[in-house]
């Protein structure tokens, strides 16, 4: 296992390797020149070409790229060209936010999706069963913002209960850290109910179907125990993927979520960096979640080892 | 119990629950404003770069020798007295008593010099008063003089500018900085103090009363007048979507949005709890620029084809939508303001085709596609192209129009490359109407070539005239030149003005004591129960 994880943790080199050549350049050729962009309505042409000097973008592109590689192979993740702060403390600031979110939304996913997909298999049929599944289809079905303006709207608005917008750290206060996120989790974590209840759903109903089932039932054992021990931990496999694919889309897909309720996380960063054309915090924000991707994918992998003993590298 | 009814009842708890603790959200600080701004504040340096959140953040920080007030008069805001020579060579200027900066110690004319050489290195106006000056002599520390080769009527008017960029005085230290580089040091002299400690970009920038700051006697008038600040602290924050902005506005959660969607005004208008302020009543102006450079606006005939084609209202209606928030004003220099005229521009901006048809016949137009650059991602500004389309089309003009975001229609107008290859011949912005209140403020009528924004229009007559505004010391005279430049404009145009708007805030009722001016600033309001 030690081989395995050793061997997938060198694969990860090549990788992001690729994903740096790829950003860096994606960036240099699509349009937009950050100098103009600071320069401003009423600069000149001089301006314009100060400004880039000063920020290297006069130089080859190829030189650019290797200076920029030699200081991020030193954990140096350049200056972010319009907050002149240091890149790596920007990420810094910003992650909170966005980790508080995914974590409060997977909390709530997997603590509402597994029980209801799980029901919904159990009882098969009924209508507690078709409720679910048209809870799925609504849950995929309507937008992000749709939900987040509707909750909005209720709680913060008519009813005043939760804030609108914003976010406050743990270390402010717990409960003023949860009020802000409740809104902005539940919002996000409507489509990864529907998507985690779904598979729970599917994969269980198979399980029950099995002749050890059969057997777990013949032997007197009650529900819950054949549900829980049973027939849930022989269908976690495919449920852990489907966590798993929801933890790094969650991380990179926060960017609606994050303005709709303004919380100031990653992927509000990346929205701005990206339209002022800062590369160097665009550079480290997608680096950063290509390794997170990377390292999740890992962890699920090696979670499949532990929930079915069958599976070996 | 039921499930459906213990489930029911235990959401109602934890949410109920969650309130509570969170105490009622829009309890806050009664002596904080918390104000949504039009953008992020990122940059430090209201002189290195002209973007108007810099300026804002200026006003807060800074203070200025000289004010404009709400008549456009200038009046002398740091400045006690000033004397001018009878041969109007030498100005002596001097400082009020017990002016302190941020750290504690006071401002003296040799930060006053320093600051006043950095902003005329980039400021457009400032570049142009810098070349009637001759020397900047430090008499004591309250006192300095301003010697020109020449008589101008820039001294006043440039330092008492009230837009990009502003002349802000700053410590001799951070002054000394090159106009070229950022600066990191926030220290200024003005009514608030900037919480660096406490600013996260994407997320707030906070500034303090400044306890030691000694406001003038006279009342608040525009950017003139005492500067007295009536609340503990105000918070700028970022809310990038505006529904959010709005929807927090109405919960208490912020008490001013600088710049709400128009769209969203008539929701706004109709809360209880919410007023619509306007405090700029110049407002702004909507312009299309053309690259003087390339084909076929290199010929300026072509150009006055379309000051025939276009008209201002379809630009207006097409935007802002609501006549209440929208003026076609044919005065370059903004109507209400004190160079207003109309002088020339009889029969233009009337979406006259078959003049603009005949114009381009003249001109021997050969159909080369105009590539006008469309914004898509501004609302303000996202409709101004299709507009600029149809018209053009109308008045005889092959258009390309290449649909982009703001950021890259900013890089791709920096280009002076054929429009064929990633250049452009038009693209539309708006400015705000304090920074073209005349001919030497205004960027576009810069006909400098080379030197000139982008466009890079080329004119010896524009420019003889703006250097004949300079040196005019008497306003009567000055509004003469005025049209004349206007006049000069219709033959050979850098720019097409696409008439006034207007953008009122949206402040929760419980602010009071808003000022009105060009530029939003926070002294003299008052939040109820502070």
């Amino acid at each position: 296992m030690l081989a395995y994880i050793g061997r997938r943790l060198l694969a990860t080199i090549p990788v992001m390797a690729v994903v740096a050549v790829f950003v860096f350049m994606m960036l240099r050729l699509a349009s937009g020149d950050p100098a103009a962009i600071i320069a401003g309505n009423a600069a000149t042409a001089q301006d314009v070409i100060d400004i880039r000097q000063k920020l290297g973008l006069d130089r080859p592109i190829v030189t650019q790229f290797f200076i920029w590689l030699g200081h991020v192979l030193t954990g140096d993740f350049g200056e972010s060209f319009f907050y002149k702060k240091q890149v790596a403390e920007i990420i810094a600031d910003r992650a909170g936010p966005t980790l508080a979110l995914a974590a409060c939304t997977l909390g709530l996913s997997v603590l509402i999706a597994v029980p209801l997909g799980v029901v919904a298999a159990y009882r098969h049929g009924t209508w507690l069963d078709r409720v679910v599944m048209g809870f799925s289809v609504l849950g995929f079905s309507v937008p992000v913002f749709v939900v987040g303006y509707a909750l909005i709207y209720l709680f913060a608005i008519r009813l005043n209960w939760l804030p609108v917008q914003g976010y406050q750290p743990l270390a402010d206060g717990v409960a003023g850290f949860f009020a802000r996120l409740i809104l902005p989790s539940l919002t996000l974590s409507v489509i990864y109910i529907a998507l985690i209840a779904r598979i729970t759903r599917t994969s269980v109903l198979e399980v029950l179907g099995e002749d050890y089932i059969r057997t777990a039932r013949a032997k007197g054992l009650s529900n819950r125990v054949v549900l829980m021990r049973h027939a849930l931990r022989n269908a976690a496999v495919p449920i852990v993927t489907v966590i798993g694919i929801g933890v790094t889309l969650l991380i990179g897909g926060v960017v609606v979520t994050e303005s709709v309720f303004s919380i100031p996380g990653l992927g509000r960063l990346t929205v701005d960096a990206v339209l002022a054309r800062d590369y160097p915090t665009v550079q480290a924000v997608i680096l950063l979640f290509s390794l997170a991707y990377v390292l999740i994918n890992l962890l699920v992998d090696v979670a499949y080892t532990l929930l079915d003993p069958r599976i070996r590298y | 119990m039921s499930i459906s009814r213990w489930l029911k009842t235990a959401v109602l708890a934890a949410v109920a629950g969650f309130a509570a603790l969170s105490g009622t959200p829009n309890a806050q600080a009664q002596g904080t404003v918390r104000a949504v701004m039009h953008s992020d504040l990122k940059i430090l340096d209201p002189i290195w770069t002209t973007a108007y959140i810099q300026r804002n953040y200026g006003y807060m920080v800074y203070d200025t020798l000289f004010a404009t007030d709400a008549d456009g008069q200038v009046k002398p805001q740091m400045i006690e007295h000033y004397e001018v020579s009878p041969d109007q060579l030498t100005y002596t200027m001097t400082l009020r008593e017990g002016l302190l900066w941020h750290d504690g110690k006071p401002v003296t004319a040799e930060d006053c010099v320093a600051s006043i050489k950095r902003w005329g290195a980039k400021d457009t106006m400032g570049q142009k008063l810098m070349t009637f000056v001759k020397d900047m002599p430090v008499v004591d520390a309250k006192t300095f003089k301003i010697v020109l080769s020449t008589p101008t009527g820039l001294v006043l008017a440039g330092l008492g500018k009230p837009s990009s960029n502003v002349p802000f005085m700053m410590p001799k230290r951070v002054a000394e900085t090159s106009p070229n580089e950022q600066i990191s040091d926030t220290t200024g002299s003005g009514p608030f103090v900037f919480k660096r400690d406490e600013w996260k970009p994407g997320d707030k920038a906070v500034f303090v009363k400044f306890d030691k700051y000694k406001p003038r006697a006279e009342p608040p008038s525009g950017l003139a007048g005492g500067k007295v600040v009536k609340v503990d602290r105000v918070e700028w924050k970022v809310v990038a979507d505006q529904q959010t902005a709005m929807n927090a506005l109405f919960a208490g959660e912020v008490d001013y949005i600088e710049q709400p969607q128009h769209d969203l005004l008539p929701l706004m208008k109709a809360d209880k709890n919410v007023k619509l302020v306007d405090v700029n009543p110049l407002g702004n102006q909507y312009a299309l620029r053309f690259n003087s450079t390339a084909k076929p606006f290199d010929n300026p005939k072509i150009r006055q084809a379309v000051l025939y084609a276009l008209n201002q209202e379809d630009f207006l209606k097409a935007t802002i939508g609501d006549p209440q928030y929208y003026k076609v004003c044919k005065a370059m220099f903004v109507c209400g303001a004190p160079l207003a005229s109309t002088k020339g521009m009889d029969g233009l901006l009337e979406s006259n085709f078959a003049k603009s048809k005949a114009l381009l016949k003249e001109a021997g137009y050969d159909g080369t596609p105009v590539v006008l650059l469309h914004s898509t991602d501004l609302q303000v500004l996202t409709n101004l192209a299709p507009v600029a389309k149809s018209l053009l089309e109308k008045g005889g003009f092959k258009v390309d129009m290449q649909s982009m975001d703001w950021q890259s229609v900013v890089a791709r107008r920096a280009k002076k490359d054929p429009p064929a290859q990633g250049g452009w011949n038009a693209m539309l912005t708006s400015w705000v109407s304090a920074d073209i209140l005349n001919p030497v403020s205004t960027a576009f009528l810069n006909a400098s070539c080379d030197k000139a924004p982008f466009g890079w229009p080329c004119d010896t007559e524009l420019e003889r005239l703006r250097d004949q505004f300079a040196r005019e010391t008497d306003p009567a005279k000055q509004k003469a030149i005025a049209e004349a430049v206007q006049v000069r404009w219709t033959q050979y145009p850098t720019h097409v003005f696409l008439g006034q708007w207007y953008q009122p805030s949206a402040v929760r009722k419980s602010i009071d004591g808003i000022i009105v001016a060009p530029v939003p600033v926070f002294w003299n309001m008052t939040k109820s129960g502070a």
